[in-house]
Parts: structure tokens; sequence; C-alpha cells
């Protein structure tokens, strides 16, 4: 662990840095570490969405025109900048969307706005969805172009109101990605060869920003307080573990924490095969996948299957229900890879945070506790029955060992119904996500229905602490190490026990690899995480036997606080584990 | 005004190719044409995203017009050009 940073360096653009941990004149900043290992690079923003303001001012028609030619004219010269940077396809669609910024008819048409009492910035708006509206109707090709103009509109509103261009900017260089936060489109399509850090203002521990990040193997840090506020272009050092964020880090610092990372990849080297406590006992090492490309490189990396495969990307994106045959095609691509392995799917988990355009139930006053997962299922069966039937296909045209869960089960009547609808389409093992406390607090029962459970820590944590997990201000009250959620967990474990059914974990919890052994310490069989934190937490099992592991699962119960429970852990973990971390 | 009136030669219709080269003949000849369709408000001729926006599809008529003095050479010339096949000339 780094605890003391001798001289953090210049703090640029940064009135005041708040938060805790806060070291030497400003030089540290302390988010939370959702990604591990480190990262050195110059600081890239990532510009807000842009409106142009209500009440904008109208000015002259003479100097409109001119703010609008300019405005479009930076825009088509930033864009042709861009080409020269970019590979020979994606060159030639730069060079058309530049066009588009000079067009002759896009340029009159905001000019013709603004000479009608609109402001510069309202004018290019305006003019930009007028093309974009016919676009649309015309649809296929055409629509496709819209995209373009409203990023070439967009990038001109910003350039009128002065702010940096909404979206992420063109990267010629490894650069630390810095945002308010992301959206999940905009982290999935990041180039992973130039962002080698991201770090985020807003968010929390599971917010999208963090869990794909993780799964992309980007050292991230998010609720970095003031990280907006940084200056475009300032050396930062991002370490995803501590959630430590260092401003022009001595050289010093960063040299400690290469050092540190060589090390763990000495350590890590040697972290190989099934998970297995260092006596031998088998914890299950499993990852969490999103997707046919998450399941093709999980199919590659070094552990044995899948403990979550999140389904909803097969219907989120989707304004009618896909039919069975389109969701087998893609099931079978994703449990292709997996020969012989296990495939843990769950089933659709909509409504809430992922509202469904074909399932619309209506405005719930209180979305996260209302008719999502398995109660969406219940009130549309057709969904449920035409997914399951796709799964039943492409398990059976694969080799892969595919088990069924059903997210948001509360009751004992609820795992049965599932249960008879799983095994009536002829899938073999069918299981429950353990997150309700209800659920929980009677594993024994529930489990007698089914053949697995897994714990989802992420939402059992705000459903015991009555916390959105959207809201990152409330991180504290969602910190996995809460002794609370630690004793909820212990219940769903000695409940799975009674019934000898297995009990997985399949929350970002499972990838912390301290917090790893105290689960695998109250009897979870399996840890299922993105693929990145797989080798750290194998190394941990290896270095502790069952009953050390039973040791660290009482300590962490015994405390007080959260924080204290993981310093208790830390205290007493193997030396050879806390080096590295 | 000097209007004229020409159906789509083009396969493909008045966008990609065609439309490129529809819009480097009007460049060319150095003064403004509108382009629309019959009854349609008149756009700048030289603009690929008011003529991609007209949908203009293979045997549609737009309508082409021009203030200048030399209008009826001018848009001969991109009248004949409309009415061969572009796309299937390389």
């Amino acid at each position: 662990m780094d605890g003391v940073v001798q001289g953090g360096g210049v703090v640029q653009g940064i009135g005041v840095v708040q938060g805790v941990g806060v070291v030497q004149g400003g030089g540290v900043i302390q988010g939370i570490g959702v990604s591990p290992g480190s990262a050195y690079a110059p600081v890239v923003h990532v510009g807000a969405a842009v409106r142009p303001p209500a009440n904008e001012g109208v000015l002259e028609p003479e100097e409109a025109a001119r703010v609008i030619r300019e405005a479009l004219e930076a825009v088509a010269v930033e864009i042709e900048r861009r080409v020269g940077l970019a590979s020979d396809n994606a060159a030639e669609i730069l060079g058309a969307t530049a066009m588009l910024a000079r067009d002759p008819g896009l340029i009159d048409g905001a000019i013709a706005h603004a000479a009608a009492g609109k402001g510069p910035a309202s004018a290019i708006d305006a003019a930009t969805q007028e093309y974009i509206d016919q676009f649309v109707a015309l649809g296929g090709y055409f629509a496709e172009r819209a995209t373009d103009l409203r990023d070439v509109g967009d990038r001109a509103i910003a350039f009128v109101l002065g702010v940096p261009s909404p979206g992420i900017p063109a990267l010629d260089a490894e650069c630390i990605l810095v945002a308010l936060d992301l959206a999940p489109a905009e982290t999935a399509t990041l180039d992973r060869s130039k962002v080698i850090g991201i770090v985020t203002e807003h968010g929390g521990r599971t917010s999208h920003t963090a869990i794909l990040a993780a799964q992309m193997g980007i050292p991230a840090a998010v609720k970095v307080a003031g990280a907006t506020g940084f200056a475009e272009g300032t050396p930062i050092l991002v370490d995803g573990e501590t959630g430590q964020v260092h401003i022009n880090p001595s050289g010093e610092l960063v040299d400690r924490l290469k050092q540190r990372a060589a090390r763990r990849a000495t350590a890590l080297a040697d972290s190989k095969g099934p998970g297995m406590t260092k006596d031998g006992k088998r914890v299950a090492l499993l990852a969490n996948i999103g997707g046919v490309e998450d399941a093709v490189a999980a199919g590659k990396a070094d552990l044995e299957g899948v403990g979550l495969f999140r389904t909803e990307f097969v219907f989120l994106s989707a304004t009618t229900a896909p039919t069975v045959e389109e969701q087998a095609e893609i099931y079978r691509q994703v449990f292709a890879p997996f020969e012989g392995k296990r495939v843990v799917v769950r089933t659709l988990d909509a409504g809430a945070d992922k509202p469904l355009a074909f399932a619309d139930l209506g405005a719930e006053e209180n979305p996260a506790l209302g008719r999502r997962g398995l109660r969406l299922s219940a009130e549309r069966p057709d969904l449920l029955d035409a997914q399951l039937e796709a799964l039943s296909i492409a398990a059976s045209d694969t080799g892969a060992d595919v088990r069924v869960m059903a997210p948001m089960v509360a009751l004992v009547e609820e795992a049965a119904w599932f249960a008879r609808r799983v095994r009536e389409n002829g899938l073999k093992s069918v299981g429950v996500m353990i997150e309700v406390p209800g659920a929980a607090l009677r594993s024994a029962h529930v489990l007698q229905e089914v053949d697995f459970g897994s714990l989802g820590t992420n939402d059992l944590a705000q459903y015991t602490m009555a916390a959105d997990r959207m809201q990152g201000e409330l991180s504290d009250l969602l910190d996995p190490w809460q002794p609370a959620l630690l004793d909820v967990v212990a219940a769903a474990c000695n409940g799975a026990a009674i019934t000898g059914k297995p009990m997985g974990v399949c929350g970002e919890a499972g990838g912390d690899p301290l917090l790893a052994l105290v689960l695998a310490g109250l009897g979870v069989t399996s840890l299922s995480m993105a693929p990145s934190k797989v080798p750290m937490v194998r190394l941990a099992l290896s270095l502790h036997s069952f009953s050390d592991c039973q040791r660290l699962a009482h300590l962490a119960r015994s405390a007080r606080t959260a924080h204290d429970a993981r310093q208790a852990v830390l205290g007493a973990a193997a030396g050879a584990l806390t080096a590295v971390l | 005004m000097t209007t004229r009136t020409v159906e789509i030669g083009s396969s493909v219709g008045l966008h990609a190719r065609p439309a490129a080269l529809f819009v480097k003949a009007v460049n060319e000849a150095g003064v403004p044409v509108t382009i629309c369709k019959p009854g349609g408000k008149p756009g700048p001729a030289n603009s690929m995203l008011a003529i991609m926006a007209l949908g203009a599809k293979h045997g549609d008529t737009v309508e082409l017009g021009c203030e200048a003095e030399n209008a009826s050479d001018v848009l001969d010339v991109l009248v004949a050009l409309l009415e061969r096949d572009l796309d299937a000339e390389k």
C-alpha cells in the first residue's frame, strides 16, 4: 500500500480539492478504485453534452452569419485534422463528415434561422435538426448520416458557446480519459490502445462505467472530486486499486508504482488453473460477461467458465421483442467458447434503470422496488418462455454446461414458478439470484426449489442498506465491506449449507481479493467477476487455507464498521498478498 | 429566374456518387443555382445535404433555377448531366 505520498507536485486548474485523503498540497485525490492496475498519462477530457441555452442572445444578422460560418469552418478543420490520424476506412468517413460542416445548405439554413430571430447556437441547432428530420424520414443510409450531422451540429454549438466539444475527442497518444461520467456507449467504444486509464467525477463502485472499465481491463477510479477541473494535458497517475489519483506525480512515485506493477506481474505469473485454497478447497473462478465479444475474450482467459451472463443487451436496443431464432443465434455464439465449461445465464433483468421499449409496464414511483427482474417476467411470461426456448436450443447445439437463473427472486413461490418453466423447456440446471435480503434470510427454503443460488452483492447491498446504487454520494452505504451486508451473505450461505446446494457470488465484491477470502470463508463455492480480476483473486486464495478464510470472515463480521472490517482482514491476510495489492 | 425541369437518369437516384458529381458541376459553374422537388422549397444546388434531403430516386422530377445572366447555358449543362446515368459511368 502507498500510505504516505511525498510531494504530489503542482495542481493545475483546481481551486479547492474536496474529499478525503488529500495529501501534501492537493497532489492526491482519493476516489474509489474500480478497475485494478495503475496508469500514468496526460489528461484528456470528455466533453459533456451541449445544448444551446434557452434564452440565447440574438446577434445582428451580419455578426450572426460570421459566427455561424466561423463555427462550422472550425468544426470542418478539426475533423480534417483527425483524418490524418485515422485509418483508411475511418478517414473516408471523416472526410465526408468534414464536407457536411462546410455544406452551403447547412450554413445558409443556420444563417436564415439567425436572421429570423434565433441566437447563433440555436440557429445551428435548428438548421441541423431540419436535415436530421428529413434524413430520418428517408431511412436507411440517410438515417445513418443523421448521426454524423448531429455530431457536426453539436460541435459547432460547443464552439459558439466556447465550451469543449461533446464526447470523446480524437486521441493521438496514450491518455487518461477524464469525464463527469461516461455513457455506456462511450465506454464500450473506447480505443483501448490509447485510453490507458479512466477517471470520473461521478459514479460509484457499481456504476456502469466501473463495471465496463473492469471488463475491459482499463485501470479506473470513480467519484474523484474535482476531476473535471483538471487542466487538459496534465500528467496524472491513476491507481485503480486504491482509488487514488496523483496529479503531476513525482518521478519517484511513478517508479514506485511501476515497481509494484512489476512485483504484481511476477506474483501473478504463477497464478494459473482452477481456483482453490492453499489446502485444496475448490472455489470456482468465473467471468461476468455482457455479450458475444466478452464471451470470446473470457473464453481465451484462464478461468473456469461464466458465472453471470447478463442477457439484457439482447433486448435493450430492440424496439420489438427479439424472436426465438434471433436469440438462439446470439446464445450459440456466447456458449461456443465454453465447451465443457459452465455458463450461468441470468434471464432478462429489465425494469428499474434498464427499461425495455416493448415491455413498458408504465412509470413507477420507485422502480428499483417495482416490477423488475422476475417480476417483469411474471407480467410478460411470453418474453421469458421465448428466452428459455432459445437458451434450450443453443444449449443443445453447443457443448457448454448451461445453467439458468432468475433475477430479483424474493419468495419460495417465485423460485418454484421459475424452476418449473426452466425445466419444462428441457434445461437441466436452474438457480436463483440472491439479491433480495428476504430471499437471503430464507435461502434454505428458497434453494429447495432449485439447484443453486448466486449472490448478487450489488443489489443485495442496495436493498440491505436502502441506498440507491446509482447514487455516487451513497457509495459508503454500498461498500461491500459493510458488516451488515456480510451478515446477510452469511445467512444466505448457512441456508445453502443446510440444503447442500452451492452458493456463488456474481457481484463485483467477488473480484476484491481480500473480500474474496472472506466470502470463501463464509462458504461461497464460486466467485464470478470481470476476467481482469481473476488472477489476483486466484493468488489470494492460493495463499490461504480454508480455515484462514473462515478466520478472516470472522474478523470482518466482528468489526463495527466497513472500514474496520477491511483493515482487520488486511492486517491478518498473508504478507505475500498484501505486498502486491 | 430561369428554370428547368428534369428527370433523374441515374439508376441509384440522386445521392452518393451522382450527387457528388452534380455538386462539383454546380461549383464549377460559379453562379448560384437552386434545386427542389416540384412545389418544394428551393435549396442551394451545391449543397450535398439539400440534395440528399430531396431523396430523389431514378425517374423522379426535380426543378433547377438560376438568376445569373448565363442562366440558360448553365442550366442546360446541369440538366444534361442529371439526365445521364451517372452511376453507370466510370
